[in-house]
């Protein structure tokens, strides 16, 4: 059997559908804005050595709370000013990002992973598999997500890993539902029918037919599950359950800025614009991605 | 004919889409007090159009050039939105094409038919209920007390027309327009609508505007007809005048293409493309 | 018939709660750190300790520790809290009141707020307001409950020290109640003063919780406004002279309301798995914020409990989503 696929038939002439919603991509402003920002943060964790103008982990208590530069008894060199262990916010921050941008990519990844699965099985073979998986989400959506989360990092212990594993855990139902219902509604179109009476395998079908449809609103799904994760990631830090206590991380920051939030606002204040800011460009990202690639809203 | 009560002069409309396209041209009519005007055309004649521009609920996708539409000596178009919404829904009212759609499924049918006797007339809701009552009994509609506590899509469609029909004619307006309000119904049903609607229309004294393709309705329950094409108006006059004696050669080819039902085997016999080509020149040359 | 599906709806109901039970159970037995050797005292002989064990429910196979378990939930008995000393059951019934109060304060802060906005939108059709309104709506959305929360507490805390940000109640103010649903209670007996009180502490939990929920009502609503908007029976109802806010509130509003509703309803069990790390943040006494606390103490018998009050208020919202949205279709209501 040639590597064939009905749907490449069928597909219109010209210039490829890929490099067709490349451009659609290009074209939409949130995509760019958001996109733009993710990149440069990305950018910035990974050259966070070079970028951070201090160790994040040294202590300077001579140097303790320090307001940013630019206010009354700022220390020039420390923009963001430093906290009460003499720490600068500025390269706190920027290791900071290093986390949220891994939890984010990996948990989302692999919450997308286990959902799309289950949910193509679940949307193509229908009966007491989809009863079982749908049954399932219901079990799983009855939980509330942050208490879940919290249990399983308590069970998992604490660390990086396991805040990937409880996110990818507790979300992929979000995914499951929207593949499942995807898959549902192309089981039904012409072209998969097509395939069927040519013989050709479920998997086959489900991965050469189906799933290339279901991934422009995938993507758009990832997108906003990275932002979830950045905050579940922060939430579990802030409580104190995310990684070890001397890497620094945006809801630990927050957490320590907390105690002295009347004294020292900026340790609280600077962690959270950073968490806002990257939370909205996923989100910007995810809206874009979602316009760009929807042929109903495509003009 | 006595001063009629409603008059549109030299009415223009053009469409913001694409090239600008003439909707309508240079339409005139008049409608006699009391009187049943047919206003006929195919499919984007424009009868539609002028419907729409007359209850001032023109899409934002077409703009009228020039013209006036007097009621009762007044321009429509000009009067402050205050006096407008006075008018509409009380001197002049709507019977609406679909009943499928122009009933709230959210709102009892009794709610829905009220509305105007305790906006306008001030009714409580004891009177207004009464006088509900009598108008569904107008129109033939049995076990009023039932249907008045229904819902939209408890109702047939016939059911939902003469409601329709009956909120219309509740305030006694001066004018209704009926905006092809059996298209959406099945054969059988149509015919006693429009007996219906004559009916009522003779009983109230109520001028009426009849938008329809139909010519066969138009024989039925017009006094007076105008055909349009392509926006301009190709003949007027009364109904058996026209339908006995037409003038343009394309109101003889519409009646020509009429379903013969007592002839089963005659055939049908469009109107023939050269015409309608021909038809076309001469209209967009009126236009400019 | 609808009490068919009721029934039917309970039943799958009670089916989730058992998944739910089971889950946090097999969880709960896998957790690192043994509970009991955290509270045994040194030189304890292995009788106590066996003895304890068997006291919280935590001795035999994972099996006939669950069947022991449900046993005794049945009746009503869901064991004694291991960090708190006290029975379970009395500890949920303490604390859920004052969720309950925050979680419904928030839905009708977000109700309101987020109706208002729709129906201001819907208004705004086509006009210039209208991508303004679309883009702080699309702004708000991005942002969750808890930088809500972490951001009203920079600003009443910092900037404009109005409100306090802790707590549920100045306990001063509060002696006398004699139940736990302080709200209720306070406006049954007219003690203002304690209303007030209330009110004040839980303003920004409030707001933490409802903003997020106001943004997606009024995204969903004022689509749903708009689609009715452009319906005939509008245009009809146009004609028979409405104002325009009248056409949107008799007409067009409760046909949105249904829509809204499926699409809003799931949203709304996010509220109250916010209220864990909002209730944290704000030190408000409510079950959320002992969930935490539980965890960190390892303290099962608690969790246990706080889970499957969580699962049951939320198939309890679902359910009530679901009857309501039935209640705002006439044709669902009649079939």
């Amino acid at each position: 059997m040639t590597d064939a696929s009905a749907s490449s038939f069928l597909a219109a002439s010209g210039p490829s559908l890929a490099s067709r919603r490349l451009r659609a991509l290009l074209a939409e402003p949130k995509v760019i804005i958001g996109g733009g920002l993710i990149l440069a943060l990305i950018v910035i964790a990974l050259f966070a050595p070079w970028i951070a103008p201090k160790n994040p982990l040294d202590q300077d208590l001579m140097l303790a709370s320090l307001p940013p530069a630019g206010l009354a008894g700022a220390e020039p060199s420390y923009y963001f000013g430093t906290d009460d262990l003499g720490r600068d916010v500025l390269s706190r921050l920027i290791y900071g990002a290093r986390i949220a941008l891994i939890v984010a990519f990996v948990a989302a990844s692999l919450a997308a992973l286990a959902g799309t699965t289950l949910g193509l099985l679940a949307g193509w073979y229908r009966g007491w598999v989809d009863g079982l998986i749908s049954r399932l989400v219901d079990i799983w959506m009855a939980f509330p997500p942050v208490l879940l989360s919290i249990l399983l990092v308590a069970v998992l212990g604490a660390g990086v890993g396991s805040v990937i594993a409880a996110i990818a855990i507790i979300d992929w139902t979000r995914f499951c539902r929207v593949v499942r219902a995807e898959t549902m509604a192309q089981a039904e179109a012409d072209y998969v029918t097509a395939a069927r009476a040519i013989g050709f395998p479920p998997f086959h079908i489900l991965m050469r037919e189906i799933l290339p449809n279901v991934v422009p609103a995938l993507l758009a799904l990832v997108s906003l599950e990275m932002g979830i994760a950045v905050i579940v990631e922060a939430i579990l830090s802030f409580v104190g359950l995310s990684v070890s206590s001397d890497t620094p991380t945006w809801g630990g920051m927050i957490a320590e800025g907390r105690q002295f939030i009347h004294q020292t606002w900026w340790v609280f204040a600077a962690p959270l614009a950073a968490l806002f800011a990257t939370v909205l460009a996923f989100n910007q990202l995810g809206d874009g991605l979602r316009r760009a690639l929807d042929p109903v809203l495509r003009r | 004919m006595t001063a009629p009560i409603l008059s549109i002069l030299r009415l223009s409309a053009v469409s913001e889409l694409g090239n600008a396209e003439p909707i309508l041209r240079n339409v005139s009519l008049d409608l006699a007090p009391s009187e049943t005007l047919g206003l006929v055309g195919g499919s984007g004649a424009g009868k539609s159009t002028v419907a729409k521009a007359l209850l001032g609920v023109l899409p934002r996708t077409i703009t009228i050039t020039q013209g006036e539409i007097l009621f009762e000596g007044r321009d429509l178009r000009t009067l402050p939105r205050r006096e407008t919404r006075a008018i509409f829904g009380d001197a002049i009212t709507l019977v609406p094409q679909d009943p499928m759609t122009a009933l709230n499924p959210s709102r009892r049918i009794e709610a829905q038919l009220t509305d105007g006797l305790r906006l306008r007339r001030g009714m409580n809701a004891r009177e207004a209920h009464k006088r509900a009552l009598e108008l569904l009994a107008e129109v033939h509609i049995r076990d009023s007390e039932r249907v008045l506590r229904a819902y939209p899509h408890q109702l047939s469609g016939g059911m939902r027309q003469r409601v329709l029909i009956a909120a219309a004619f509740a305030l006694e307006p001066k004018i209704i327009v009926a905006d092809e309000p059996t298209t959406a119904l099945d054969v059988t049903v149509q015919k006693q609508i429009l007996r219906l609607m004559r009916q009522m229309q003779e009983a109230h004294g109520t001028a009426v505007i009849f938008v329809t393709h139909d010519l066969g309705v138009v024989a039925q329950i017009c006094d007076r007809v105008t055909l349009l094409f392509a926006g301009a108006v190709i003949e007027s006059g009364a109904t058996t005048d026209i339908l006995s004696a037409p003038r343009h050669a394309y109101t003889r080819a519409l009646i020509a293409a009429g379903p013969r039902y007592d002839r089963p085997d005659a055939g049908l016999k469009p109107v023939p493309e050269a015409l309608v080509a021909e038809l076309r020149l001469e209209v967009e040359g009126v236009g400019r | 018939m609808i009490a068919l599906a009721i029934l039917r709806r309970l039943l799958v109901a009670l089916v989730t709660l058992a998944g739910v039970a089971i889950v946090v159970f097999v969880l709960l037995r896998v957790v690192p750190g043994d509970p009991i050797a955290m509270m045994i005292s040194p030189g304890a002989s292995q009788a106590d300790i066996a003895a304890l064990r068997a006291h919280y429910g935590l001795d035999g196979s994972l099996f006939s520790q669950f069947a022991v378990w449900v046993r005794y939930a049945l009746r009503g008995d869901f064991g004694t809290s291991i960090s708190l000393h006290r029975d379970v059951l009395a500890l949920l019934g303490e604390r859920l009141p004052a969720t309950l109060e925050l979680a419904t304060a928030a839905l009708e802060f977000a109700v309101i707020v987020g109706g208002a906005a729709a129906i201001a939108g819907a208004m705004a059709r086509r006009t210039w307001a209208e991508p303004v309104i679309d883009a702080v709506n699309g702004l708000l959305l991005a942002i969750p409950d808890f930088v809500w929360a972490l951001a009203l507490v920079l600003v009443f805390g910092v900037v404009w020290p109005l409100l306090p940000l802790t707590g549920r109640v100045d306990p001063s103010v509060s002696a006398g109640m004699t139940t736990p649903f302080y709200f209720v209670e306070s406006l049954l007996r007219l003690r203002f003063d304690v209303f007030f009180d209330l009110l004040k502490h839980l303003a920004l939990p409030t707001l933490a919780l409802g903003l997020p929920l106001a943004a997606v009502i009024a995204r969903v609503l004022k689509g749903a406004l708009n689609e009715a908007m452009a319906q005939d029976y509008v245009l009809l109802a146009r004609l028979k002279g409405m104002s325009e806010l009248r056409l949107v509130l008799q007409e067009a509003l409760r046909n949105a309301i249904g829509p809204t509703l499926a699409l809003t309803g799931v949203q709304f069990t996010f509220l109250i798995g916010g209220t864990v790390i909002i209730e944290r943040i704000f030190a408000y006494p409510g079950i959320g914020n002992m969930a935490i606390e539980a965890v960190i103490n390892r303290d099962l018998p608690l969790i246990q409990g706080l889970v499957l009050v969580f699962a049951v208020i939320f198939i309890l919202v679902n359910i009530a989503v679901d009857f309501l949205v039935a209640l705002f279709n006439p044709k669902l209501r009649h079939a």
